[in-house]
């Protein structure tokens, strides 16, 4: 059996390990256009801060390779002929499969104003953009930043490590308003600012300013022009599907690919950012981009592709970031949307929080912490933790299992509850 | 490992410290290696971490780097079969 996965990011190195858990004979080449073949892509944003260097973004060792036996090609793939069952690539012969991964992942949306194609205006999807930045960090003294959600705020943080003068442009008028709330948005505000962050509030760019093909500043929509030396995006992803569209693979937002993430072609599957999957418990086909998800959906096509029949569960919405130094789990419904599932929001601040049982023995001592349930009828749908994440596991566990907890659903609601103390005694209550 | 032992007294949280090993929470790990990269005695936890193993580690001494300085908060302290107290 001949294995072709197309694209090195997670998904396409869980595939290898489980196609050879299940087939120890099978020929696995994974073709990629980055050189740096497996690495972590959200190391990249600790890569930047300085706080590891590159070599440590790399989870596994030759030995761990040549364990599993495959061939790493540097190429870009140009075609999938889905009748030949051959993927052409760019100056290399073509690889004949007989199962194909497309683990593409997804890539920044391009910045569409004038003055983006200038050498010095940059975003971070690769270890060769991070090191173009810290390039450019190097000999640069002011960044702006423009965009929204966690990687924009990666590259200020880097930034900001490196010793530059960061800008940071918010289109509205306040950060990542459509999964935290304002408190929490001020939070995280209010540390960046503490930091040194110059924020700029209904800031919408309208031209990267260039003098001989380098960036000098960015004019914003009021005609104000702001200086600087290095421009940084993150205004989205779009998953990378061109050759899925072009060999006719069904595709809406991403490539469609069923609980055993296999596409409508039976020889191909899909899975990571690129793929849109179906998930029975719903009846939705939902496109995800977190990296746990990607590993798990490359792990299960792995299997099927080397035909051990396997169903791809997805588990309850759950990221963990870190936002302005605060290690942020955001867990179920949090943001905008099913509304009318939310009958009650309960709210607890740093003051409540220091009454936390001792021997919850998880990642603490932060200058902050804050947790926002949101209640529905008898059970929590969602929670924002920042900071301290003692209950982080008993919330995922009550989000994901429904558990009943309208015992104190009323206690929480109260205002200025202390609401850890009696999520933690009611979680010692349960189990 | 119940999450009850999660929430004992401060003298069982000392035990676990000086007792106890790292675990691990491997679906809020990106391998981004900080773990690895800060173990004063280069264990490779992220390794673990990726398998969902704890970290039985003859040399490792709970001294809590990793654990403090994962981004994602994906290590804890629990404490080890061998040193369990009663009730665990």
């Amino acid at each position: 059996m001949r294995y072709v996965i197309l694209g090195a990011g997670v998904a396409g190195f869980a595939a290898i390990e489980s196609i050879r858990q299940a087939d120890t004979a099978g020929e696995i080449s994974i073709v990629s256009d980055d050189p740096n073949g497996f690495y972590s892509r959200p190391g990249l944003a600790y890569y930047l801060s300085g706080e590891i260097d590159g070599k440590a973004l790399y989870p596994r060792s030759r030995e761990d390779y040549r364990a599993l036996n495959f061939a790493f090609i540097n190429a870009r793939a140009r075609k999938i002929l889905r009748d030949g069952k051959k993927l052409e690539l760019e100056g290399k012969p073509a690889l004949e499969y007989d199962r194909l991964l497309i683990a593409t992942g997804a890539r920044a949306i391009p910045l569409n104003i004038p003055g983006a194609d200038l050498s010095d205006v940059v975003k971070l999807d690769h270890l060769a953009d991070a090191n173009t930045i810290l390039a450019l960090a190097k000999r640069g003294r002011t960044a702006i930043v423009t965009g929204g959600g966690i990687t924009a705020l990666e590259l200020t943080e880097g930034l900001l490590a490196r010793g530059m003068a960061v800008h940071y442009l918010l289109r509205g008028e306040r950060y990542w308003s459509n999964v935290l709330d304002a408190r929490e948005s001020q939070i995280v505000e209010a540390r960046l600012q503490a930091d040194g962050v110059v924020l700029h509030y209904h800031a919408e760019v309208t031209e990267v300013v260039g003098r001989h093909k380098r960036v000098i500043g960015a004019r914003l929509k009021d005609g104000t022009i702001i200086k600087c030396d290095l421009f940084a995006y993150a205004v989205g992803i779009a998953p990378r599907m061109e050759l899925a569209q072009d060999c006719g693979l069904a595709c809406e937002r991403g490539i469609l690919a069923d609980e055993r993430l296999q596409t409508n072609d039976e020889h191909i599957f899909a899975a990571g950012d690129v793929a849109q999957v179906y998930d029975p418990l719903t009846g939705h086909s939902t496109l995800d981009s977190l990296w746990n998800l990607a590993r798990e959906q490359g792990r299960v096509a792995g299997l099927n592709m080397a035909g051990r029949r396997t169903a791809y569960l997805k588990s309850a919405p759950f990221n963990v970031t870190r936002l302005a130094g605060l290690t942020t789990t955001i867990i179920g419904t949090v943001g905008r949307g099913r509304d009318e599932d939310v009958l009650g929001i309960a709210r607890g601040d740093s003051e409540t929080w220091r009454e936390l049982p001792e021997a919850i023995v998880a990642q603490g001592g932060f200058d902050v912490n804050h947790v926002r349930l949101l209640l529905g009828e008898n059970h929590i749908i969602g929670a924002v933790l920042m900071g301290d994440q003692k209950l982080s596991l008993p919330l995922q566990k009550m989000v994901t299992h429904k558990t009943d907890i309208s015992s104190i659903r009323d206690m929480l609601l109260q205002p200025n509850a202390p609401i850890a103390d009696v999520l933690a005694d009611f979680w010692v209550g349960q189990t | 490992m119940s999450f009850l032992n999660l929430f004992k007294t401060d003298s069982t949280r000392r035990a676990v410290l000086t007792a106890g090993q790292v675990v691990p929470e491997s679906a809020r790990c990106v391998q981004c290696g900080i773990c690895s990269y800060n173990c004063p005695i280069g264990i490779d936890v992220r390794a673990h971490v990726w398998r969902n193993e704890s970290i039985v580690h003859s040399e490792c001494l709970t001294c809590g780097e990793c654990v403090a300085r994962c981004p994602r908060g994906a290590l804890r302290f629990a404490q080890t079969d061998l040193f369990k107290r009663s009730g665990a």
